[in-house]
């Protein structure tokens, strides 16, 4: 149905493409995987009509597309589900799934119309709890991802590519989504699924192509391969020991921070210690209160009942300041808006902190960043180069670096592995265990089960704005889900 | 509005807004300060002893709402695009100047139409270089306000041309109490909310303002909207220096700068509850807001206000208005993230 044939793409001089090929049938989803950085957001922009092509060919059922427009590939059935979603917060689902087609009569736009067959689309994919008229900006974000594929429907596609979909939802939100993809691929859809959680990739699809530094590696059945055989293909080593080793306890010391009764209008019942020299894992559903336990440890939006202590003194840190000063560190869960200066060099950023909260030894010196830099393993260009350009592996390491600048006692992680691909992912893990060993206290917050079960030393559940349980290193994604998705079970505190 | 509900598996959220429930919207918003405010200044008035909602006070809040409100109309479809125009007052004063001169020596209809096309071609500048050189609006406009400036300044030293009588029923007549050029007013706000509301273009309009990069994913040709959103203000802006040039008689270097209509217009819009960042609000609001200021300026005329307070009065206004619109709406803040 769908040939992509020769494509290559350079950027100022940069092969960021070189001579890909791959096709997809109707009914199938092909997955596209490789690191960040190994060209697959550009194949697909090129697909999508957002870049042009500098050689190759696109063929659709035997047409051959030259795409200088978005609109002209989404005229020829190509939909795409963007990672960071195209829709407009302040405007009707109906509004957003007809933007820029929509129904018209006698030269109007004819409202009615547009949420009718709105609501027929939803109906048609089995989606429930969407109304045409509402405004998307009410949405949780797994919703909203829905009123994209809606979007997509809307202009009768054949070829739906998608990017990261899971990226942003919980795990039972992604189940949910996979059976959407499978209904949709039983209508004959042929779907271009890039995704760096192999799990998914291999529950989904019948065919998987791997991607690196520009070139397509392998082009794979999935019933004949397996996991290993394609994280080799992706990153040319074995990826055997993914996560680092876990604390011994004799490496677990003093308690840095402590909260009791801690709680705001999103969080209540807080009780929490962070010690030394151990990774905690906080586990729950999005929604659930976990972001918003971080930044309430870090004083951004603040605890309003409860005790706190940071180091072994009181402490209820009412600004980021107050946390920062006391030790205290937040590498978000989006860097992009929140953890860089995106259009500053990457020493800049690294200098983001200290320039703005001086440590007590005085500002990190220029040998230091670098060492700082080194030692988080960045690969870039060079110091002064743009965050922006980095990958989204190298975006973190970035933003880590900034913290570690710092000097803080306490770290706290939102999906610290969130968009970045398989190696870099391997990077932030050994170097959170070896923060650890080196006394810090560490906590992350992921909505990979297997990261936060490969992680931590400890794991908290929360739900509903409270912490419904604790789970000792190791345990099965199906008792954290149990207690995630609010089966009590299992339900004591955080006493230990 | 009917829309098909959610299945029985899904109970529909209270808390889910959708576009019939408007509470807490700046629009609203802003007709209910339009009432307060005339409340308020009915009330100062009468405490007094004047009456403030005589039909000769009512009808000069409106006549003098005309010329604010025609650039405001158009200034909102900019800022609604996501676009701003900075160019607005001198081309009112250069409209003015080209409407006297040509009705002196062609006739009306001649003149109108030099006016309008004049008018949209400003506005095709505007929008052409703000899209295809990709000149921020703010100095792109500005830019061709400077030029339209060196202009007027290198040709005229004060009024020029006559306007003939004819003309000037725009600017003087009535129907029964109301001001003919509040039905022009009416007339072009009406145009302007009907293209925002009801076609595609408008549609594009907001999504282009909203999310540009969005829009553009969606096929909406973005460029060709900006443009038109330039074209469609200028328009209305020229509609505004044909009723000032029929007010005063003649074209004045001066029409458009002395009533500084480019920062006024951006402030009804905002005063009306438009983002300046655009995607959001629209021409009701704005009207709101002209309606809001000119009402203020009554008041303060009838309390012989002091006119350098009550600019600073004013000031507090709007930026008060807008520290409203900026407080996170409840829905919005009950609804914890992840």
């Amino acid at each position: 149905m769908l040939t992509m044939q020769g494509v290559s793409k350079s950027f100022m001089g940069v092969r960021v493409l070189h001579d890909v090929t791959l096709d997809l049938e109707p009914g199938e989803v092909h997955a596209l995987v490789g690191e960040n950085g190994a060209g697959k957001s550009t194949l697909m922009k090129i697909l999508a009509g957002e870049h042009t092509p500098d050689t190759g060919t696109i063929t659709i059922d035997g047409t051959a597309h030259a795409f200088t427009h978005p609109a002209q590939a989404r005229d020829s059935g190509i939909g795409i589900i963007h990672q960071e979603f195209a829709l407009l917060p302040y405007r009707t689902v109906a509004e957003n799934v007809f933007l820029g087609r929509e129904p018209v009569r006698r030269g109007l736009v004819d409202r009615r119309a547009m949420e009718r067959r709105t609501a027929e689309l939803l109906a048609e994919i089995d989606v429930t709890g969407i109304t045409a008229s509402m405004l998307v900006r009410d949405l949780p974000v797994a919703r909203q991802q829905i009123v994209e594929i809606a979007k997509a429907l809307a202009s009768d596609v054949r070829v739906l590519v998608m990017d990261e979909p899971t990226a942003p939802l919980a795990d039972h939100e992604s189940e949910r989504l996979a059976a959407l993809v499978r209904r949709l691929t039983a209508r004959g859809l042929g779907i271009l699924y890039i995704s760096h959680r192999l799990p998914e990739v291999f529950g989904l699809s019948r065919r998987i192509t791997v991607l690196k530094d520009g070139r397509r590696v392998a082009t794979l059945r999935t019933a004949d391969t397996d996991a290993d055989e394609v994280v080799r293909s992706m990153v040319g080593r074995e990826l055997t020991a993914y996560y680092p080793p876990r604390a011994r306890p004799e490496e677990i010391g003093a308690e840095r921070l402590t909260v009791s009764g801690g709680g705001n209008d999103r969080i209540r019942d807080i009780d929490l210690t962070l010690r030394a020299g151990e990774v905690v894992g906080i586990a729950g559903l999005q929604g659930s209160g976990r972001t918003s336990l971080a930044r309430a440890l870090f004083g951004a939006t603040p605890f309003t009942t409860g005790a706190m202590t940071v180091g072994g003194r009181p402490l209820r840190p009412r600004r980021p300041r107050q946390a920062i000063r006391a030790g205290i560190a937040l590498v978000t869960e989006d860097r992009k808006t929140e953890g860089l200066a995106l259009h500053q060099s990457v020493r800049d950023n690294a200098l983001l902190v200290t320039r703005a909260v001086p440590p007590r030894g005085g500002p990190p010196t220029g040998r230091e960043i670098t060492a700082l830099l080194e030692r988080v393993r960045l690969q870039a260009r060079g110091e002064d180069q743009q965050a922006l350009y980095l990958s989204g592996g190298n975006q973190q390491k970035v933003v880590i670096a900034k913290w570690l600048a710092a000097r803080p006692q306490v770290l706290l992680f939102d999906e610290p592995t969130r968009g970045v691909d398989v190696g870099a992912k391997a990077a932030v893990h050994t170097l959170v265990r070896e923060l650890a060993r080196e006394g810090l206290a560490v906590l992350i917050i992921s909505s990979e089960l297997p990261e936060l079960i490969g992680m931590s030393d400890r794991i908290l559940v929360m739900s509903e704005g409270r912490l419904v349980g604790a789970l000792p290193a190791g345990a099965d994604e199906e008792s954290i889900m149990r207690l995630a998705t609010g089966g009590r079970r299992g339900g004591q505190k955080d006493a230990a | 509005m009917t829309a098909t509900g959610p299945g029985p598996l899904a109970p529909p959220r209270a808390t889910a807004r959708t576009r019939g429930s408007r509470l807490g919207d700046p629009v609203a918003g802003v007709w209910l300060a339009v009432l307060s405010v005339t409340v308020l200044g009915w009330i100062v008035v009468a405490a007094r002893g004047g009456d403030f909602l005589t039909t000769t006070n009512v009808v000069t809040i409106l006549q003098n709402s005309v010329a604010l409100g025609l650039v405001a109309v158009g200034q909102s479809a900019v800022i609604l695009t996501g676009s701003l125009d900075l160019s607005v007052a001198y081309l009112i004063s250069l409209g003015t100047l080209v409407a006297a001169e040509t009705m002196a020596s062609g006739g009306v209809v001649t003149a109108v139409i030099a006016v309008l096309a004049l008018s949209a071609a400003v506005g095709l500048a505007n929008g052409l270089v703000v899209t295809g050189l990709k000149v921020n609006a703010f100095i792109a406009t500005l830019g061709t306000a400077f030029i339209l400036r060196g202009w007027i300044e290198d040709n005229y030293t004060g009024p020029a041309g006559k306007v003939p009588a004819s003309f000037q029923h725009l600017g003087y007549d009535r129907v029964g109490p109301v001001p003919v050029s509040v039905f022009l007013l009416a007339a072009v706000a009406g145009a302007v909310w009907f293209i925002t509301r009801r076609t595609r273009l408008g549609h594009h309009m907001y999504a282009t303002g909203g999310d540009e990069h969005a829009a553009r994913l969606s096929g909406v040709r973005t460029r060709r909207t900006v443009v038109v959103a330039h074209v469609i203000c200028s328009l209305c802006v020229g509609a505004a220096a044909l009723f000032l040039a029929a007010r005063l008689g003649a074209g004045a270097p001066w029409a458009g700068t002395e009533a500084r209509y480019d920062l006024e217009s951006i402030a009804a819009v905002v005063l009306g509850g438009t983002a300046l960042a655009g995607g959001r609000g629209g021409v009701t609001g704005t009207l709101g807001g002209v309606l809001v200021l000119a009402v203020l300026d009554s008041v303060f005329n009838q309390l012989a206000v002091d006119p350098f307070f009550k600019n600073v009065l004013r000031g507090v206004v709007i930026i008060a208005a807008v520290a409203v619109y900026a407080r996170p709406r409840r829905a919005a803040k009950g609804r914890p993230t992840a």
